[in-house]
């Protein structure tokens, strides 16, 4: 078990080293440099303004710097368009929010998505198993980008029930906590909810009809402590390796809720440095992101492993 | 001799049965699943509306209606008096016509998407698959590599660096758009190239590329086809997410997700039929992917219910 965590390891970090070198190769390989304005900067002033950025030191310099910098100090180096603002500031201000309501988003389409998937296989064939199955293949087709302005025609414009975007802002808001995080936890998760919801039924179908369960029926086990000491643990299973591409999704779905529900997460500062081409912005978020997504498999990946003994590690 | 008449006779007269290859079969449970026909009917119209739409408009996507461009929010909703079936954009321009033009960008996007991902993805997936060993343990372990990397986030940056373009777009989906599928191929493979006819084929000493494309490839068809008509959808969706936020397809080119895009953005203004009409298009398409999708696994992979 050891050995494969560390083996785990050891592969996650060149995956990481690549990620670095890769977004700062391309920096460099963009053409005209990021201070490349429409009106020409006079030659001085470009000459140091690289020499303050480091900009004007040997290739390899610059990306031993930068990678020094990352891995030692988890520094991502000041922003190029924000004179006052380091990137490890912007990212500060940012990913509390993001990491509150990817929180919820993660625990709202786990929970309900597998008690749905649960629900309907034990239904099987029933009005609530159709019901659940249709909306599962459906709801695939609604991603965060849509399902955030739908949200926001109907409890905002609509109903009027809920702020149309925004973040609390302490006791004074009038509006309560719970309010601003409702549309984007319910724009994320749901078509994770719904990938979930379809993975735990297909999985328990599949146990509910494994010799081990008929043997438990045959020598009369009460329904009750068949499913819950028997089935649900093989079956969450499969459930599990589905939660590390949920969380990057999750993860990427937040630059959508940023821009369209100004929560104010990191995912709006990403965008405005796409636009604004502030590379070391754009750079920093994606590594940490990168990081952060890594991590994250790894975790889920020992999970499984110590969770599921059949597994060969 | 009247005996063997008689069975000759007796054969004649009982009805040849038939048999039904996989194909038929496939075919045959593929047409009892309700929602994947309509679904199948759905995307038909939508392709014929992508493909014909432009002509039964006086107006193309560029043009601007001068005379309503003032006053959108009043006079530009849909009707059939000025001729603009679903309205005008937020600059005046015929929403119909772009509507038109951004489905033929959207589905475009989906199946060269898909494409890319059956040709590469198969061939890598197949060849990992067969040779195995150590090669096959680099190949994967590349794509474990590449899956690790949040794509979204990279692509974005591959748009800034290298600007905006309907080719960088390709190219980012390429990028990634293969790499669920050898992985699909690759295990697929392992459990077919035990088989007879593998060894068969490797004994009379047809050569190793040859064995892959020949034999393996045409085995693994039916798992690729269900696979690529769910991969038509998510890329179609990946585009859309990138449109919506502003860094997909440039003016004035237009795609579902940056008309969504659009439409929601002036949504407070009552407005709804600039994000109604392409919402609608973007469900009810998606919608009849995944449950044509749906029917076709079921259809060609019936082990699976």
């Amino acid at each position: 078990m050891l050995g494969f965590v560390l083996r785990r390891i050891a592969m996650a970090v060149p995956v990481i080293l690549i990620l670095i070198i890769f977004s700062f190769v391309l920096m460099r390989a963009a053409p005209g440099g990021p201070f490349t304005k429409e009106r020409a900067l006079p030659p001085v002033v470009l000459e140091n303004i690289n020499a303050k950025y480091g900009l004007d030191d040997p290739f390899l310099v610059q990306i031993g710097t930068y990678l020094k910098n990352i891995l030692f100090h988890f520094d991502f180096g000041p922003s190029f368009v924000y004179q006052d603002r380091t990137v490890n500031q912007i990212i500060a201000d940012g990913f509390p929010v993001t990491l509150t309501y990817g929180f919820w988003t993660f625990v709202f389409a786990v929970l309900v998505g597998g008690a749905l998937g649960i629900v309907a296989a034990l239904k099987q064939n029933t009005w609530i198993d159709y019901l659940a199955v249709g909306f599962s293949i459906g709801a695939q087709a609604l991603p965060n980008f849509i399902m955030a302005p739908i949200l926001v025609l109907v409890f905002t414009l609509w109903l009027g029930w809920l702020p149309g975007g925004g973040w609390w802002g302490g006791p004074n808001d009038p509006n309560s906590y719970t309010s601003y995080l409702v549309m984007p936890v319910i724009a994320l998760a749901t078509s994770y909810l719904a990938s979930i919801a379809r993975l735990t039924r297909s999985s328990m179908l599949e146990v509910m009809n494994s010799n081990f369960i008929r043997t438990a029926r045959a020598k009369g086990l009460p329904d009750r402590t068949i499913i819950l000491r028997h089935t649900l643990k093989p079956a969450l299973i499969p459930v599990i390796s589905y939660l590390g591409p949920a969380f990057v999704g999750m993860i990427t779905g937040s630059v959508v809720v940023d821009m369209f529900l100004s929560t104010g997460g990191i995912g709006k500062d990403f965008v405005q440095a796409a636009l604004n081409r502030d590379y070391s912005v754009i750079m920093g978020i994606t590594i940490l992101v990168g990081m952060l997504t890594i991590l994250f498999n790894l975790v889920v990946d020992v999970l499984y492993a110590w969770i599921d003994p059949r597994i060969r590690y | 001799m009247a005996h063997v008449t008689n069975v000759e006779s007796a054969i004649d007269s009982t009805e040849v049965i038939k048999g039904r290859s996989l194909w038929q079969d496939a075919r045959a449970r593929f047409f009892r699943n309700k929602a994947a026909v309509v679904s199948l009917i759905i995307l038909i119209l939508v392709s014929l509306f992508a493909l014909f739409g432009g002509m039964l408009t006086p107006w193309s996507n560029e043009e601007i209606d001068w005379n309503l461009m003032g006053d959108v929010r009043t006079l530009g909703g849909p009707s059939f008096e000025t001729k603009h079936y679903f309205g005008l954009d937020p600059l005046g321009r015929d929403l119909f016509a772009r509507v038109v033009q951004g489905t033929q960008i959207s589905l475009m996007i989906g199946i060269v998407g898909a494409l890319i991902s059956v040709i590469v993805g198969t061939l890598y997936g197949a060849t990992a698959g067969f040779i195995g060993g150590r090669l096959d343990n680099i190949m994967m372990r590349i794509v474990d590599i590449l899956m690790a990397i949040p794509y979204m986030f990279v692509l974005i940056l591959l748009l800034v660096v290298f600007g905006r373009s309907i080719f960088m777009l390709f190219v980012g989906i390429g990028l990634i758009s293969w790499l669920d599928m050898a992985r699909i191929a690759r295990g697929q493979t392992l459990s077919i190239k035990n088989k007879e006819f593998v060894e068969a084929a490797i004994a009379t000493g047809v050569s190793t590329p040859k064995i892959i494309i020949r034999h393996i490839v045409p085995n693994l068809l039916g798992v690729v086809i269900v696979y690529a008509t769910l991969l038509v959808p998510s890329m179609i969706m990946f585009e859309s997410f990138i449109s919506f936020l502003g860094l997909g397809v440039q003016e004035p080119l237009t795609s579902w997700g940056a008309l969504i895009n659009e439409g929601a953005g002036q949504m407070r203004y009552g407005t709804l039929w600039m994000l109604g009409f392409p919402l609608f298009f973007f469900l009810i398409s998606l919608f009849a992917f995944f449950f044509f999708g749906d029917g076709l696994r079921d259809a060609l992979d019936p082990k699976d219910r």
